[in-house]
């Protein structure tokens, strides 16, 4: 098909796009190394200069990001968990043939098309509010005490949010999956005497199983960096407890002023994003393979 | 043991009436072929055996017990579809192995039958593989074995032969066959295919629009069509239907005669025609022939008579051998 003749063609027409791609990737990361190896402080401009790897140093020995380590994995796996069960779950409801199909499937939808930060906002005002929220008025119309969420328990509200706001996306690609499924491979495991179990076990959960894995990487890229929930509801507090590594990076940057902090911080958690990356590729990756 | 019986059984979808009401007896070791074009309900008769879709009204009886209302597993079938329906994840064994794990039989018996199936089959060198590394027939052959392993009162195939290529739908039609000839076991098999329905059947049914219009022999349904549909069916190339002066003078609203019933001539015979078209099989030449007055019609000669497309030929029917049907299509 291709002659050397296209080959080299088609390369010379691809290299603006590819140079530019390359650049537009490689710019920003050379400069963040570069400003991660600099005493770099807003607060006194003029006075940047090399620092070896002081910045690092600070950062991987600061007690906050410890916190932040441990709170990014807890919100990445508890969020995974949640959507992937509750998205398993709800697919195989909406597989049912029901009355208002249509409509009841934009429903479940709806909440991924809603911005981060005004789900966080109504969430964090009108259902976890302890005094106007919905859950607050539930708790004292059954006699309990309200619980404060944001300030009582601040990691498991933003995994709530959070999950909230994934579920549809695992729901939509289990329910693509599940509609996938060839009619009469279930009909055979149903004459095989399989029941309703062991045909979700042995059936229909293998055939998922690419798409159980494109939501956990796709997921675990977007989770990784959860800013906007954060910063609407609980401010990374109290104390770091919902301190992800991506709030840290700015509180690093923009509340305490410290560019070369930040930027270290920053290739940190480029690192560890990598090397979740790998592991999950390892672990999961040869779901995607034939 | 595998009878099967059915009462009046009917299946309604929405508006559409796919089966009005059938009645149909099944005896044991029996191999009975559904035949009929594609729509006539031959694949949803076979599903309701099944129990895949509930009866609208009727009784399906299997082994002298009323299984109308019973779940699939239970009523002792296998069916074989049509996609093979084969589990992608599994290996060739444990698709094999499936039904028996799902009945909860221990491992050591799994594995003797397993193995037994797989050596009637050939599939013991597959038996490690995934179905996708298989080609049609293998996988026929798998879907087979998972048919088997359970020792079902009765199979059930839904057009099984259709996805593979001619010369493999010779094969396994021969294998599944042989394969009845082996197990005694009843089989029901669905085709659109009247060749395979010929070369398979004990006893053929025939299917139009839901009812049956003949059940018999496949040599019976050959030689003594009831009706119009079943003369057209069965056949290859299909019976000539002749209407007109011709038919009144031999005492038929419409006659029949089959290609192969027809003498060619060169020189004469009772009619004279043009050739349209004629297709060299080798060891058959089948013509179309365009006969004034009577129509167009298809004759078989043998695979020297050299004609070529606009020559004239000369037709004899063999009287004998007529088919006479009256002014509703039923044979006289």
């Amino acid at each position: 098909m291709a002659t050397t003749h296209t080959r080299s063609a088609a390369r010379l027409m691809m290299a603006p796009s590819v140079i530019l791609l390359f650049a537009w990737m490689i710019v920003p990361l050379a400069m963040t190394i570069y400003f991660s190896l600099l005493r770099y402080n807003l607060l006194m401009p003029g006075t940047e200069e090399f620092a070896g790897i002081m910045n690092y140093q600070f950062f991987l020995t600061d007690p906050a990001f410890f916190d932040a380590l441990s709170n990014t994995l807890i919100l990445v796996g508890g969020v995974l968990a949640i959507t992937i069960i509750g998205g398993i779950a709800f697919a195989l409801l909406l597989d049912q043939p029901i009355f208002g199909q249509g409509i009841v499937r934009i429903l479940v939808i709806a909440p991924f098309f809603v911005m981060p930060t005004v789900s966080a906002l109504v969430w964090k005002n009108m259902f976890m509010n302890p005094v106007n929220g919905l859950f607050g008025w539930l708790a004292r119309a059954m006699g309990f005490q309200p619980i404060d969420f944001l300030a009582s328990v601040p990691l498991l509200s933003v995994i709530i949010i959070v999950s909230w706001q994934w579920l549809p996306f695992a729901t939509l690609i289990m329910l693509t999956a599940l509609q996938s499924l060839d009619e009469e491979q279930k009909e055979a495991a149903e004459m095989d005497g399989a029941g309703f179990v062991s045909r979700f076990i042995y059936i229909v959960l293998p055939h998922m199983a690419r798409a159980i894995t494109v939501v956990i990487l796709i997921e675990t890229i977007f989770l990784l960096s959860v800013f906007a929930e954060i910063l609407v509801t609980t401010n990374g507090g109290p104390g770091t407890q919902s301190t992800n590594l991506t709030y840290l990076v700015y509180a690093q940057a923009l509340l305490q002023f410290d560019i070369g902090g930040a930027s270290a911080g920053g290739i940190v958690a480029v690192v560890l994003a990598n090397i979740v990356a790998i592991f999950l590729v390892r672990l999961i990756g040869k779901n995607l393979e034939g | 043991m595998g009878s099967i019986t059915l009462r009046n059984v009917s299946k309604v979808f929405g508006e559409a009436k796919v089966i009005p009401s059938i009645d149909l007896d099944i005896n044991d070791g029996e191999f009975v072929v559904f035949v009929g074009p594609s729509g006539c309900g031959k694949s949803t008769l076979l599903r309701l055996i099944a129990g895949l879709e509930d009866v609208s009204g009727g009784d399906i009886i299997i082994d002298g017990q009323n299984a109308t209302d019973a779940a699939p597993a239970k009523r002792g079938l296998a069916m074989v579809f049509q996609s093979y329906a084969l589990y992608p994840h599994m290996s060739v064994r444990s698709n094999i192995a499936f039904p028996l794990k799902m009945a909860g039989i221990d491992k050591a018996e799994i594995d003797r039958k397993v193995a037994d199936a797989a050596r009637v089959l050939n599939l013991t060198d597959y038996l490690e593989r995934k179905p996708r590394q298989l080609s049609g027939g293998q996988r026929q052959r798998v879907a087979i074995g998972r048919a088997i392993v359970r020792q079902p009162s009765a199979f059930l195939f839904d057009e099984p032969l259709s996805n593979l290529d001619a010369a493999l739908r010779v094969n396994m039609r021969l294998e599944i066959s042989e394969l009845h000839q082996q197990l005694k076991t009843t089989m029901i098999y669905v085709t659109h295919d009247q060749v395979e329905a010929m070369t398979m059947a004990d006893k053929i049914v025939v299917l139009n629009r839901g009812n049956i219009e003949q059940v018999g022999s496949p040599l019976d349904l050959y030689r003594k069509p009831a009706n119009l549909f079943v003369a057209g069916f069965i056949g290859s190339p299909r019976m000539n239907l002749i209407t007109g002066a011709y038919a009144e003078a031999k005492g038929g609203k419409t006659v029949g005669i089959r290609p192969e019933h027809i003498g060619l001539s060169k020189d004469a015979g009772t009619w004279e025609g043009t050739v349209t078209v004629a297709e060299h099989l080798g060891s058959d030449t089948f013509m179309h022939v365009d006969v004034p007055g009577v129509g167009l019609l298809a004759a078989r000669a043998g695979g020297e008579f050299g004609v070529r497309h606009g020559d004239r030929v000369y037709l004899t029917p063999d009287e004998s051998k007529l088919h006479r049907f009256d002014d509703k299509g039923l044979a006289l």
